[in-house]
């Protein structure tokens, strides 16, 4: 399971940051950043639950794979 | 820029797309290429997979891929011809439009077998002369599915995928975040194929004369030609067609050559990388990769020596910052300031720590939006920091090499 940041939706609120502070830190901006590549270990998934629910922009999902990021 | 180069004798610059009649006389093309074959998605997929046939807008992605993935879909699927070309300095697409637009066309509808609707996604400047084409197609019974032109903004986003995807379905021209892929449900529902339109025109070529022929050029990795936007300092500025692998001194003698001694050539545009000026590189993903470039949309643009790497790069670094499309924190905030960090650099405001913070900064926004306009704008920033090192010790001493006449 991993974290999936939606940057158009994100407008850095920082709660997630705080809420995941083992996978999340934050930027010059308060935008955050991941520390490694946000697979969520077993023990840390309430608190990323926790940390998609309370993002005031919706911005954080929970995801099982990483989509293919291609483009033309 | 439309000047479309000669190949030289013994050149590998070969013409394929921009052989024969330029325009966009249908007579003119029906008797040079003929009809095209009836195909199926099954047949287009197959021939695609044995050319090995690579997307010309950039990333480089397999085109049977992609089409795999939307005919997997089960839906009829939206195809759009992608010929935005936002980035300032290629000319390529708008070459090859103005050049050989039927052959664009006839790869639309190859791509459009079963869609639900196919789109031609250009400037809005070409769509009165293109109008008339697909009316005179359609009146000749070439194009099945009905072409729709949609205007693609003057934007250098405006040509990503999502964002194409975006503005065809009426929104605005701007990357969407990549959760769910266009090939499963674009912006509308349907599932979404974007194509950039010399890779339609090389289909059309395979579709004719066979998958076979079209690795005759190239090399056996990267088979097949692509359109190079030759700029900077050479006597011809223009398009030049060449197989995979051509030497960066062939494609700069079929430009006329550098009209100055050259320091640097930028290779793959402003989401590129800066590469040796020499005469015998390849250029090619293989060849590119260990500067971290790669041949991407095709533009190689020569720096001569009496110019600054950092001048010109903290200058692209600018523009790139004024085209974030406005969503994403780390691209808003990350690449102006990455772009003045640079700029300090490029003046001589030298201060400790400088280029240490310039790489920081491309370091930060990489991988941190919802297209890779900030992983690009940090891969060109990198290669810059890599092949003007020497620049850079110079300037953090108030020197710059530009100006001193022993290199």
């Amino acid at each position: 399971m991993r974290v999936h940041i939606d940057w158009t939706a994100c407008d850095g609120r920082g709660l997630c940051a705080e809420l995941l502070p083992e996978l999340l830190s934050e930027d010059d901006w308060g935008f955050p950043v991941a520390r490694g590549d946000m697979t969520v270990p077993p023990a840390l998934e309430p608190a990323a639950r926790q940390a998609v629910d309370r993002c005031p922009a919706l911005a954080l999902k929970l995801i099982t794979s990483d989509p293919a990021r291609a483009s033309s | 820029m439309t000047s479309v180069a000669e190949a030289p004798p013994g050149s590998s610059v070969q013409l394929r797309l921009l052989a024969g009649t330029p325009g966009t006389r249908l007579d003119a093309h029906l008797s040079q290429h003929g009809r095209m074959p009836v195909t199926d998605t099954a047949q287009v997929i197959g021939m695609a997979r044995d050319a090995g046939l690579t997307g010309r807008g950039g990333a480089g992605f397999p085109l049977w891929r992609k089409l795999s993935a939307v005919a997997a879909s089960g839906r009829p699927p939206i195809v759009i011809a992608n010929g935005a070309e936002g980035e300032p300095a290629s000319g390529k697409d708008k070459t090859l439009l103005s050049y050989a637009p039927n052959l664009v066309l006839d790869g639309l509808q190859l791509i459009a077998y079963g869609a639900k609707s196919a789109v031609l996604y250009v400037p809005a400047a070409s769509h009165p002369g293109l109008r008339s084409l697909l009316d005179q197609r359609r009146s000749a019974g070439l194009d099945r599915v009905p072409v729709q032109l949609v205007a693609a903004p003057d934007a250098f986003v405006s040509g990503e995928e999502s964002a194409v995807a975006s503005a065809v379905a009426g929104r605005g021209a701007v990357p969407a975040d990549k959760l769910i892929r266009i090939t499963d449900s674009g912006p509308g529902g349907a599932p979404t194929l974007v194509q950039n339109v010399e890779t339609l025109a090389h289909l059309a070529m395979i579709a004719r004369y066979g998958a076979g022929w079209f690795r005759t050029a190239g090399t056996y990795d990267e088979p097949g030609t692509f359109l190079a936007t030759i700029g900077g300092a050479v006597a011809a500025p223009g398009v030049v067609e060449a197989g995979y692998g051509v030497s960066l001194g062939d494609l700069l003698t079929a430009a006329g050559g550098a009209t100055r001694r050259l320091s640097a050539v930028l290779v793959g545009g402003y989401h590129g990388g800066w590469v040796p000026a020499d005469p015998g590189l390849p250029i090619s993903r293989a060849a590119l990769t260990p500067y971290g470039g790669s041949p991407g949309a095709g533009v190689v643009m020569a720096l001569p020596t009496d110019a600054c790497g950092l001048v010109e790069t903290a200058r692209i670094a600018g523009y790139l910052a004024g085209q974030t499309a406005g969503q994403c924190g780390p691209c808003i905030n990350g690449l102006p300031r990455l772009a003045d960090t640079l700029t300090d650099l490029a003046q001589r405001r030298a201060r400790p720590g400088l280029p240490a913070e310039v790489e920081r900064l491309a370091r930060l926004v990489t991988g941190r939006g919802a297209c890779r306009h900030p992983d690009g704008s940090a891969r060109l920033i990198h290669s810059a920091m890599r092949a003007f090192e020497a620049d850079v010790a110079a300037h953090l001493t108030g020197r710059c090499l530009s100006e001193e006449n022993y290199r």
